[in-house]
């Protein structure tokens, strides 16, 4: 029924069963999905569905959890964030989480490689231009779209080629809106595998190979790219737009 | 020689000389407070006991094993900041789940036992440390005489204090730890140990302390109280800097020890309250410090 070039082969990332907790209120209630190497997927989803706190429980930053989340086959639900973040999984947050004590430089050199054959800072620098004129500048002093940019660029130093992006479209300029979704293309095309949270049910259409969709702390349905078009109805009943 | 008004330079350079040595332990002491709080977020109560071990460690290096001055300079921060590593991981570790007020009674209740301790053991009558002979002696500057081994407190002390900023604020190790201190979940996300980080941290402050304590130990008699008696200006300090803030605490220190020997010239009555004044001061005009960034 797949026809994605890419998607053959066992799942890089396998979550089942997937559960979570703020505090004392249950979040996640078995989340399930999985992703295959090189593709890149999207999980759709209203306010508060719980597709941040699903790249959470997967980087293990929420601190109750459990089910299932396999990487390239090994068992990562006890292990802590940094250990998760060395087997080759990288993480950008929803508030882009760019320190102001930092320069944008210091900001994108920050995280360690964690295996080979991540970007050089000059690809990087290539890739995302802006970064190169205001490196020294206080990472905070960057406008909301280079410092989306700068969230993601440093992450690609680190060899991770795994990448859990949350929402990098979130209130940015259509033209910004569009830079990053050329730079995901691109990513796809050097290898990278990426998870990507979304709102923006256009953007997600324009970059993914496919999209599930979570309501209630559960993915409900999962629906291939390329049948996008059947199940706009379906997609705007899930979305309530 | 001129005067001014009717105090003699002797007077007025000794003064300020010896709040420049005040401020030296000032900043050394502040700035490792500041380091901690960084990172830690509490409130190192037994930093002045630290300090009290530094000195007494040092005594007991050259007492009983005859390991001097130079070498105490080097191996006292090591011994006592290993001493504050063992202190983060068996005990200060387990609190940071709960309130900070936590990890600020658990020190403070340290400082006591540790003072206790060392008390009992040596009495409060205080311990005499010599002055190594290499610094022993002075300059006659024409205005004013200068003790070597005060130039040397002074000396050492800056650059410390340098070194340490310098750590901080440009190299690499340092980007990790400011980046730790705004968001240690997210650095942890990239790999990063935090844990271990905030433990050697913990480590660096406390050896700074221990580092003070070797310097003061000529100066000032070493005695279980000489920590207690200085850290309540201390904390004075690193709140006019405000907390958390390197620089400031480094500046902030040796600024006060100046105010402070000004103002004992000029107004002895209230030098030894003046940095409390200036504390209330700056509270109500700028509650995060000089130098302090608003909690967000």
């Amino acid at each position: 029924m797949d026809t994605t070039p890419m998607a053959n082969g066992a799942p890089m990332l396998k979550v089942e069963n997937l559960e979570g907790w703020y505090a004392e209120s249950h979040v996640l209630h078995g989340v399930s999905f999985d992703v295959r190497p090189g593709e890149v997927v999207t999980l759709l989803g209203r306010n508060g569905a719980g597709k941040t706190t699903t790249l959470r429980a997967i980087m293990g930053i929420l601190s109750k959890r459990q089910g299932s989340v396999q990487f390239g086959g090994r068992e990562l639900i006890k292990l802590a964030p940094r250990d998760i973040a060395r087997a080759g999984i990288a993480f950008c947050p929803e508030e882009r989480g760019i320190f102001a004590s930092l320069s944008v430089d210091e900001n994108l050199m920050l995280p360690p490689q964690v295996k080979s054959g991540g970007l050089s800072r000059e690809e990087i620098l290539e890739m995302f231009p802006n970064l190169r004129e205001r490196l020294s500048s206080q990472g905070t002093k960057l406008s909301g779209g280079e410092q989306q940019m700068l969230a993601i660029g440093r992450i690609l130093r680190t060899g991770a080629k795994f990448l859990l992006l949350d929402e990098p479209t979130e209130g940015l300029a259509p033209v910004i809106v569009q830079q990053i979704g050329r730079t995901l293309v691109d990513l796809k095309a050097r290898g990278f595998t990426i998870v990507l949270v979304e709102q923006n049910f256009r953007f997600a259409a324009s970059v993914a190979d496919r999209h599930f969709v979570v309501e209630q702390g559960r993915v409900i349905d999962m629906i291939p790219n390329e049948d996008i078009n059947n199940n706009i109805e379906k997609l705007h009943a899930y979305l309530g737009v | 020689m001129f005067e001014l008004l009717g105090i003699s330079p002797q007077v007025l350079f000794g003064q300020l000389l010896l709040g420049l040595i005040n401020g030296s332990f000032y900043a050394l002491l502040s700035l490792g407070l500041a380091v901690i709080f960084g990172l830690l977020n509490i409130i190192n109560f037994s930093h002045g006991a630290q300090y009290m071990m530094g000195a007494f460690v040092a005594w007991m290096l050259l007492t009983y094993t005859g390991i001097n001055y130079w070498w105490a300079l080097a191996l006292v921060p090591i011994i006592v900041g290993a001493f504050g590593v063992g202190i983060e991981r068996l005990m200060i570790s387990k609190l940071y789940h709960l309130d900070h007020l936590y990890g600020l009674l658990l020190t403070f209740g340290l400082a006591l036992i540790i003072q206790g301790v060392f008390r009992n053991e040596y009495g409060v009558s205080g311990l005499p440390y010599s002055i190594p002979a290499e610094l022993s002696g002075g300059q006659n500057l024409g205005f004013m005489f200068l003790p070597n081994y005060r130039a040397w407190v002074i000396f050492a002390s800056a650059i410390v204090c340098f070194c340490t900023w310098f750590a901080i604020e440009r190299t690499r190790l340092g980007a990790y730890l400011r980046a730790a201190t705004e968001n240690p979940t997210l650095v942890g996300a990239f790999g990063i140990n935090v844990p271990r980080m905030i433990t050697l941290t913990y480590g660096f402050g406390v050896a700074l302390a221990a580092f003070a304590g070797v310097l003061a130990a000529p100066i000032y008699s070493v005695n279980p109280n000489m920590g207690a008696d200085l850290i309540i200006v201390v904390f004075a300090v690193v709140v006019i800097g405000g907390m958390g803030s390197i620089l400031g605490a480094i500046l902030t220190g040796f600024g006060l020890g100046i105010v402070e020997g000004l103002t004992r010239v000029f107004y002895p009555e209230a030098s030894a309250v003046v940095i409390f004044v200036i504390m209330a001061i700056v509270l109500l005009f700028k509650p995060a410090g000089l130098f302090g960034r608003a909690a967000s």
